[in-house]
């Protein structure tokens, strides 16, 4: 495997265009959670033409929703979900500045389309790890939504938080290139 | 008639709800450390040991393996010999769930109706399969399925004429159209015949089988091996991101079906497979 990267969150912008395809990295810094729930509201939101209860300008949303903390804990576990379920909304949040993404598996095309447009990078993280990626965050408070429960927008303290770059700002996609390699037709 | 109060029914689902979300079973454990060695691609080998480790860290730190701790469905054996006593006997399977997921700190990812999509806050209701058997025991199983391997299932009424290649092209394209999407490696529970809504319930029950074992009929045992080599050649991978396993095992459960018919169903798990049974 390639060296490993660290990425200070918010992203910057100039760092988000250097990320390739394929590049293991480890995170460090804020970042807001948001599941398919939380996108419908801030899509709505927009459309009414309302301000959002966050500026999503340089930020990485991740796309989980966490186990409850036990008592003394920060948090409980905390993987990524599936993310082509918010596909539909992402350009509207890409738009509006938003950076990064995290979630697990593949993007639908206008996604990707709107990556390339806003140089934003999209990162996945291991789906089903979530015992051991819940240890790598440092803090947890709701930010908003709370009454969507486990889909409320958590702002998460992350550190030494590991993901690989799935899709970066020109398209590249480690899903494909991934496949081809080990693919017997 | 012997007799089973709701009390340790309730005792019992709850057991069973925070066992399996925390303690990965060990065949499973086995199939991934196994899986480890096997791997070609050195991220696809670093993700499997991941999830080694994440079992490890769930059942050290009290944790869900998975954040998703999924709708629970339950299976009970009633022997026809048991008499159930106290209460409501899917009332108390209910309470069971309820009380498992808070005391587990587990997420609570049920809404109350598939349009209204309020989260009910318990977990609750789960989906209950009870079959009444010869016996005075009562027969258990607990299983939390998540949702990013359920969504990724399908049925498919097949001709007869399409037969076992038909059953194929459908199973390798299902697990193809999935991709990343149901966190692989899988396991792949696969059901044919009987009707529409049960081949449907005879994949689910296919999961449940110790991970690897072979169907006990030869012909179905064949088949398993073909369709496990045909998905892992499709180079999907741990996570995705490319490699040689996609799946770790392929369970087929058959039923007897109609002259003109083939119904086949596919659930698939991920490799976060959580079951756990009791007899009472
Ligand atoms: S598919 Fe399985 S491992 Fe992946 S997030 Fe869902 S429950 Fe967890």
């Amino acid at each position: 495997m390639s060296v490993i990267t660290k990425v200070c969150l918010p992203l910057d912008p100039q760092q988000a265009e250097t990320l390739t395809a394929g590049t293991p990295v480890r995170l460090y810094g804020s970042l807001y959670t948001a599941r398919d729930a939380a996108h419908k509201r801030l899509v709505q939101c927009l459309a009414k033409g309302e301000d959002l209860p966050l500026s999503l300008k340089n930020e990485l949303l991740y796309y989980v929703g966490p186990c409850p903390a036990r008592p003394g804990r920060v948090i409980g576990s905390a993987g990524p979900t599936t993310s082509g379920r918010v596909d539909s909304y992402t350009p509207r949040l890409l738009a509006e500045g938003l950076r990064g993404m995290m979630g697990k598996g593949d993007r639908a095309p206008e996604v990707v389309e709107s990556m390339k447009k806003y140089k934003a990078v999209y990162f996945t993280a291991l789906g089903g790890a979530g015992a051991i990626l819940a240890a790598k965050i440092k803090r947890a408070e709701v930010f908003a939504y709370p009454d969507l429960g486990p889909e409320a927008i958590y702002r998460l303290e992350v550190e030494d938080f590991p993901a690989v770059v799935a899709i970066d700002a020109f398209g590249n996609n480690l899903y494909r290139e991934g496949r081809e390699k080990y693919i017997r037709r | 008639m012997r007799e089973i109060s709701v009390s340790l029914l309730v005792e019992t689902i709850s057991e069973l709800c925070l066992e399996a979300n925390l303690v990965l079973n060990a065949d499973l454990y086995r199939a991934l450390e196994k899986a480890v060695e096997e791997e070609e691609s050195p991220v696809g080998k670093e993700c499997l040991s991941n999830l080694v480790a994440n079992a490890d860290a769930a059942r050290q730190n009290q944790l869900a393996l998975c954040q998703d701790t999924g709708m629970v469905v339950v299976f009970a054996e009633l022997g026809q010999e048991v008499r159930i006593v106290g209460g409501d006997f899917e009332a108390a399977i209910t309470e069971g769930v309820r009380h498992g997921y808070e005391q587990g700190f587990f997420r609570c990812s049920v809404v109350n109706d598939p349009f209204l999509r309020e989260n009910t806050s318990d977990n609750t209701p789960p989906v209950i399969y009870t079959r009444i058997v010869p016996g005075d025991t009562l027969r258990l199983t607990v299983v939390p399925k998540g949702f990013g391997s359920e969504n990724m299932g399908a049925v498919q009424m097949l001709t007869p004429a399409e037969g076992k290649e038909g059953v194929k092209r459908f199973i390798v394209n299902t697990v193809l159209k999935a991709g990343a999407n149901p966190c692989p490696p899988l396991i792949i529970g696969v059901g044919v015949g009987g009707t529409m809504e049960y081949a449907g319930l005879l994949a689910k029950k296919a999961l449940l089988r110790p991970v690897g074992d072979k169907h006990p009929r030869s012909d179905l045992a064949e088949l398993e091996d073909e369709l496990l080599t045909a998905v892992n050649n499709l180079g999907i991978g741990p996570q995705g991101l490319g490699g040689r396993i996609t799946a770790l095992a392929v369970h087929l459960e058959v039923y007897p079906t109609h002259i003109a018919g083939l119904p086949c169903a596919v659930n698939l798990s991920c490799h976060s497979l959580r079951h756990k049974t009791k007899v009472l």
